[in-house]
């Protein structure tokens, strides 16, 4: 009897601690976006969203589209690598060494601190190559970062698709590479967007790697080789300097946006796929 | 072409690693027959059917040495992997249509072979779908994804599928254990259907089954052929002991 109480008792226990760490984890959340939004969206209007920053004005405009182009460029270089290197291991990789050393590698890849892959972009790209502070640079470092999420996820989804649809298709006497493109990739498509808008999530926050490869120049990057400031790399200015605080806050409000959007854009494809 | 026989195995033998799953397996299968492979689980029945399209190439460690001879062309030296697949189509335990339309599951193997015009793959699939008795049931939706189909009619897509590529030779490994006993017997009466135009190679598990539908049939136990002749006559007169023990129901 004793006994039955005490184990009641410990289920109730853990059973409390529970709901009270859900509870701070999503208080904590709550906290924080209510905190930014509250003390962001008054200082936000339409010229702050559209004007420059230079002079009076004190716009965000070039930092919106900063990083939109690096979020894109970065995309775009990184999803094709990153897309085959998944295919590689698991459509053709037979536990060989070349596929551990390269599962190693992305284990590796993705435990290195951003702001270590900022260092090495800023050593390589910026001055042994002589990029300088550039969208390149900064796009060139953030794909390798980025890397190690992208092959992740892309390599989840591809072995989450049932092998009856390889085999299907293989026994039609089509190809390996045709299974792959015609009915592996688009079974594993809404996985591996997934994990591209994870990367644009991680991209669009990325402080250290931008600051240092990117750099901060508050106007839009006319070309691949001209710096620009990103909207993460201009918070941490607008606060680290203590310009201004309602900027940051209302820089930092456009930046959850976003991610939202993002955020938004993952569940639309999820759904999508379950039909 | 003329010869009588579409499939002559000689001496076949197959080892996953060190252990030997199939041991000097020689028969003969006949140009369209439906012939039955019967046996209790793991005596290798369904891994002698995926050698004759080399689908087990597709397992690690796996060696195969011996002959298959389709039509005078020894499959595992003499003709490209793709080719033989071709020829030699596959019909799967559980039906596994692509996440993709009905059209496009059937026009999915022509047009990996190369054929683009509209009008033709339209042709051909109206005509598989047809030889497979499922166009009256999905006409009126082939852009619809194949996954809303009944499991009988996904597998009869299957099969509409695998004729799409124009195969002699159709292997079916337990192509109705997982449908119910209505889809069976569609799934039955279309074999003995398609027998006229393909040569067709059937595992199965239950030996009604492979009464009713097959005109020979071989009976496998630990990876040997103990016996093969016309299914009438194992059924009712076997020469083996062992075969008796089994279709009477002694073990399996």
């Amino acid at each position: 009897m004793i006994k039955l109480l005490l184990k009641n008792f410990k289920e109730r226990v853990i059973y409390c601690l529970i709901i009270f760490s859900t509870l701070v984890t999503v208080g904590i959340l709550l906290w924080i976006f209510v905190f930014i939004v509250k003390n962001g969206i008054m200082h936000l209007n339409l010229k702050f969203l559209l004007s420059n920053y230079s002079g009076d004005e004190t716009g965000i405009f070039p930092m919106i589209i900063n990083t939109l182009i690096v979020i894109v460029s970065t995309i775009i270089i990184a999803v094709p690598i990153g897309v085959s290197t998944a295919i590689y291991l698991t459509e053709y990789g037979e536990n060989g060494r070349i596929i551990l050393v390269v599962r190693f590698a992305v284990e590796l890849l993705a435990g290195i601190p951003s702001i270590i892959y900022g260092l090495f972009g800023m050593v390589l790209f910026v001055t042994i190559l002589n990029f300088n502070w550039s969208i390149l640079s900064g796009t060139l470092t953030l794909s390798i970062m980025i890397l190690p999420v992208i092959i992740r996820t892309t390599e989840e989804a591809l072995i989450s698709v049932p092998k009856e649809y390889r085999e299907g298709s293989l026994s039609l006497g089509v190809s390996k590479i045709r299974t792959i493109i015609k009915v592996v990739i688009p079974s594993a498509k809404a996985g591996i967007l997934t994990g591209i808008i994870l990367a644009m999530g991680r991209v669009s926050g990325e402080t250290a790697a931008v600051y240092l490869t990117v750099g901060m120049v508050p106007r839009i990057a006319k070309g691949f080789l001209e710096s620009g400031r990103t909207l993460s790399v201009h918070m941490y200015l607008l606060a680290k300097e203590g310009i201004s605080f309602e900027e940051a806050y209302a820089t930092a409000t456009v930046l959850l946006l976003i991610t939202l959007m993002l955020n938004q854009i993952v569940k639309v494809v999820s759904r999508n796929e379950g039909n | 072409m003329g010869n009588k026989n579409v499939l002559e195995i000689n001496n076949l033998n197959l080892f996953y690693g060190d252990f030997q799953a199939l041991k000097g397996i020689d028969i003969e299968i006949e140009r369209n027959q439906v012939t039955a492979l019967i046996g209790p689980s793991g005596c290798g029945k369904s891994t002698f059917l995926r050698t004759l399209n080399r689908m087990n190439d597709l397992i690690d460690n796996v060696k195969v040495n011996g002959n298959v001879i389709l039509d005078d062309i020894d499959i595992y030296k003499d003709i490209n992997l793709l080719d033989l697949r071709k020829r030699v189509g596959m019909v799967f335990q559980k039906p596994n249509p692509f996440p993709m339309s009905i059209y496009e599951n059937v026009a999915y193997g022509p047009k990996a072979h190369g054929i683009k015009n509209k009008a033709t793959l339209y042709k051909i699939v109206e005509e598989n779908l047809k030889k497979a008795v499922l166009w009256d049931e999905v006409k009126d939706r082939l852009n619809k994804s194949a996954l809303g189909l009944s499991g009988g009619q996904q597998q009869r897509l299957c099969i509409a599928r695998a004729l799409a590529v124009e195969p002699e030779v159709i292997l079916m490994d337990e192509p109705t254990a997982s449908l119910d006993p209505i889809a069976t017997l569609k799934i039955e009466e279309l074999i003995n259907e398609l027998k006229k135009k393909y040569s067709i190679i059937i595992v199965t598990h239950s030996m009604q089954q492979a009464g009713r539908i097959s005109d020979k049939t071989a009976f496998f136990l630990m990876g040997e052929i103990i016996e093969y002749s016309k299914t009438s006559k194992l059924f009712s007169n076997p020469k083996e002991k062992k075969t008796e023990d089994y279709i009477t129901g002694k073990f399996g």
